[in-house]
């Protein structure tokens, strides 16, 4: 017999989608029988009054969470969200019931044993209830009690090696796309650099010294299959410089509708045959590919690399072998002043092991800057916002570049340094006025 | 329930900690195949929808099977995946971006008692455990925030909705008949930790009415400072009240200019701002961040408001729906939601759409807003 009535939440066991209801269901049975005699740390009952408190909320249309109270494991600034509802007696197996944010592996790649430690834990020290994942791609475990974080997160680190993720103003739990792992457009190794600087920056990862939070993502090409152009604080995207490869065989393939375009995304409708002119040549943005006769040519110094030909025709054509990344800065979703995307700051950079170059002369240079000039709680992309793209390429030290901008400002109101204008800004009235009368 | 000790000692944290030592490494994971031709893909089809195949250069084959999951989900849920990953494919499972679950394989063979496994598995209450799809041209798993299950600001729920869209949805989880993908993303507040400005079709919780004050407890719960600097558009200023005879600080909002973020409720629990009918839902549509063809763009707001209708939100669901299926049978090959209706026009957009055209639909925030309206004389009767 369930302790709270769920009328409500009932409604949605129905239907072909995975119920999370009847999954939290299930675990609240679990839990209540307790087969495996587990020693539960935090109330026995925490799923059944989660459910009980969520009903409330549909039943009425509002929450019943509270933020905050600082909560945390030593010395971490981040990784545990406190958490606490506002109807303790009626719900009190979730009356503290907080977050912790468990940084998780590249590409989010698993074995099991991996995850039946990670459950043990949680069905033990917490309510069993997680998120695969969050939207900034850590584990999220829902749920636990003041006394259980530090238990958490101690056997976290001793027996399973593994450590928190990030929150507040620090780098958050850094996140890729699959990558090389299992995916033949990838320009670079997304899980290693991903690795790499979520290493090298553990300390800005869980103490906090920033103005405000900060993101990275990794994508291995330009279709940001993790949306790192639109939602980190810098974003990597793949590219490469030199000539998409072609295999003519397969082109003719595709053209005799041997092979399916775009790997078979479109086989649920009758799109008629495959028309590489219309489909592909017509639809490049730079017009940069003909038909010449049976022979597929492009033009690769006007490619933008969109990666649209390449979707469709996987098994003919390839992105080229001088690879790397381009590096965008600034992208944040709407508060306040308006969502903003990624600016091109870095448009090609080597992107191999130790990745000295990018951190020396991009990741660290920027962050000097942001945390020098930074207001409280002012994202990288507001800061730049404020102080100019002018200002970043200052702080880079390189050229400013016509591929920075998508056109020259419409304005002419240039604010001119005094060096770059000859002869400066003092001038001597009295020699003006001998040529000049009052 | 007595205190079983992980080996911590409150007493002397310091002692045998260990700290910074981030995640553990991606290639311990990785399933032998992966690991074998990680870099050496040659390319991949989709066999059917949620059927994938990849094939390497040394002619390994990698079938993976993508599975749609809630992304709240219990460790009863997890272990019962450890379970078919055990079976069927050596102790290895993945999760993609948009939370499904990806099931992998080394050979043909193993992929149809894998997809017959996965068939049989429901929950009690009818419900799919894991549909196979959210592959290609269809429209693939919603991603999402908290909602009402664990957050303090959101103006609707987060899994609630998203488990109605999906069931409303669900033959084109399995389907590729859309003319591109179809990402769709919920939000449950415009702080938006989900990020889904950038989704062809966006879900988003919004408050509509500013918060309201608790003047006898305020000053003792809140750092008046820190609510009067935690709002975005400089909205609450510090006041003095009198209750009950009693003089106590407190703030003024200045309703004009209050956005409903929920910021201040965040630094000061005396400023609570959730109410049952001013929280709802706003639609966005046409937004993407793939470079493919056109750039990427964000999406536009085209509902200004739905209430929250609990459990199911029918007119959300409705609403999404026929955007879907408007654009299924309307756009080009290829075309994301975002370049049809740009290529057809925002104003037969509307139309094609049958949705309202209202004052709220026309931007008014700061000075971006005037490059919004129509600067031509080019438009469409």
């Amino acid at each position: 017999m369930a302790k709270h009535q769920t009328p409500l939440l009932d409604q949605l066991e129905s239907g072909p989608w995975p119920s999370f209801v009847s999954d939290l269901k299930q675990q609240a049975e679990k839990r209540a029988k307790n087969a495996e005699g587990i020693e539960f740390q935090i109330p026995v009952d925490v799923v059944d009054d989660l459910m009980g408190i969520l009903e409330l909320s549909f039943k009425q249309g509002r929450t019943h969470w509270k933020h905050g109270g600082i909560v945390g494991v030593f010395g971490y600034g981040g990784g545990v969200i406190g958490r606490y509802c506002d109807q303790p007696q009626m719900f009190p197996g979730v009356a503290h019931f907080h977050t912790m944010r468990i940084a998780q592996p590249g590409g989010k790649f698993y074995t099991t044993e991996f995850l039946r430690n990670l459950c043990e834990i949680w069905d033990m020290r917490g309510s069993g209830i997680t998120n695969m994942h969050g939207s900034t791609g850590d584990i999220i475990f829902l749920g636990t009690t003041t006394p259980q974080l530090e238990e958490i997160f101690f056997e976290l680190t001793h027996k399973h090696n593994q450590d928190l993720g990030g929150s507040g103003s620090n780098l958050r739990t850094p996140a890729d796309c699959i990558g090389q792992a299992r995916c033949e457009f990838a320009c670079y190794d997304t899980q290693d650099l991903c690795y790499d600087l979520t290493q090298e920056y553990q300390d800005e990862l869980h103490r906090p010294a920033f103005p405000y939070k900060f993101k990275f993502k990794f994508d291995g090409c330009p279709n940001c299959c993790v949306a790192s152009i639109a939602r980190s604080d810098m974003s990597f995207v793949g590219t490469w410089k030199d000539d998409i490869k072609i295999d003519q065989k397969a082109v003719q393939a595709y053209i005799g509708g041997e092979l399916a375009p775009n790997g078979g995304a479109h086989s649920g409708k009758n799109w008629g045959k495959f028309d590489i002119q219309k489909e592909v040549i017509g639809l490049c943005p730079t017009e940069c590919m003909v038909m010449d006769g049976k022979t597929l040519k492009i033009n690769n110094r006007e490619c933008t690399r969109c990666m649209h030909c390449i979707n469709v025709m996987p098994r003919a054509l390839r992105i080229g072998n001088e690879r790397g990344l381009s590096v965008l800065a600034g992208a944040k979703a709407p508060i306040l002043d308006g969502a903003q995307m990624g600016t091109l700051i870095v448009p090609f950079i080597e992107a191999e092991a130790p990745y000295t170059k990018l951190k020396e002369t991009v990741i660290e240079p920027i962050w000097d800057w942001w945390m020098e000039e930074g207001k409280n709680r002012e994202r990288l992309g507001e800061l730049m916002k404020r102080q100019g793209l002018q200002k970043v390429i200052e702080v880079l030290g390189v050229d400013p570049d016509p591929r920075m901008v998508q056109e020259p400002r419409s304005n002419p109101y240039i604010f001119w340094k005094e060096e770059e204008v000859e002869g400066g800004f003092e001038r001597d009235i009295n020699e003006f006025r001998k040529h000049h009368q009052r | 329930m007595a205190f079983i000790s992980s080996g911590y000692n409150p007493e002397k944290p310091m002692e045998n900690r260990i700290t910074d030592i981030g995640p553990r490494k991606y290639d311990e994971f990785y399933p032998p195949v992966i690991a074998a031709n990680k870099g050496k893909w040659l390319y991949h089809e989709i066999l059917q929808p949620g059927v994938l195949v990849h094939v390497a250069e040394s002619g390994d084959e990698v079938y993976t099977v993508r599975c749609g999951g809630a992304r709240l989900m219990t460790t009863a849920h997890i272990l019962e995946i450890c379970e078919i990953a055990d079976k069927h494919c050596g102790g290895h499972v993945r999760w993609t971006t948009r939370n499904n679950i990806e099931f992998m394989v080394d050979n043909k063979s193993k992929v149809k008692p894998l997809l017959d496994d996965l068939a049989g598995r429901k929950f009690k209450g009818g419900s799919f455990k894991f549909p196979v799809g959210g592959t290609g041209a269809g429209v693939s798993n919603i991603v999402h925030t908290q909602g009402w299950i664990h957050c303090h600001t959101p103006a609707t729920d987060a899994s609630g909705p998203v488990k109605a869209v999906m069931d409303e949805v669900f033959a084109d989880f399995q389907n590729h008949r859309m003319p591109a993908p179809v990402r769709v993303s919920l939000a449950c507040c415009l702080n938006m930790c989900g990020a889904v400005h950038c989704s062809d079709i966006a879900i988003l919780g919004y408050h509509r009415k500013p918060p309201m004050l608790d003047h006898e407890y305020l000053d003792k719960m809140c750092e008046i400072p820190l609510a009067i600097a935690a709002c975005p558009t400089a909205a609450i200023k510090p006041s003095k009240v009198e209750i009950n005879g009693q003089k106590l600080n407190s703030v003024a909002v200045n309703n004009d200019r209050c956005m409903y973020c929920g910021n201040c409720y965040t630094m000061c629990p005396s400023m609570p701002l959730a109410d049952t009918e001013g929280d709802g839902i706003v639609i966005m549509a046409g937004g993407k961040v793939s470079n493919r063809i056109s750039a990427p763009k964000f999406s536009k707001v085209v509902v200004a408001f739905i209430p929250n209708e609990a459990p199911r939100w029918p007119k959300t669901s409705q609403v999404i729906k026929n955007m879907i299926e408007t654009y299924a049978n309307d756009a080009r090959k290829y075309e994301r939601l975002g370049d049809w209706a740009e290529r057809i026009g925002w104003e037969r957009f509307f139309e094609k759409c049958e949705l309202d055209f209202t004052h709220h639909l026309i931007d008014d925030f700061r000075d971006p807003a005037y490059y919004t309206w129509r600067q031509t004389t080019q438009f469409k009767f």
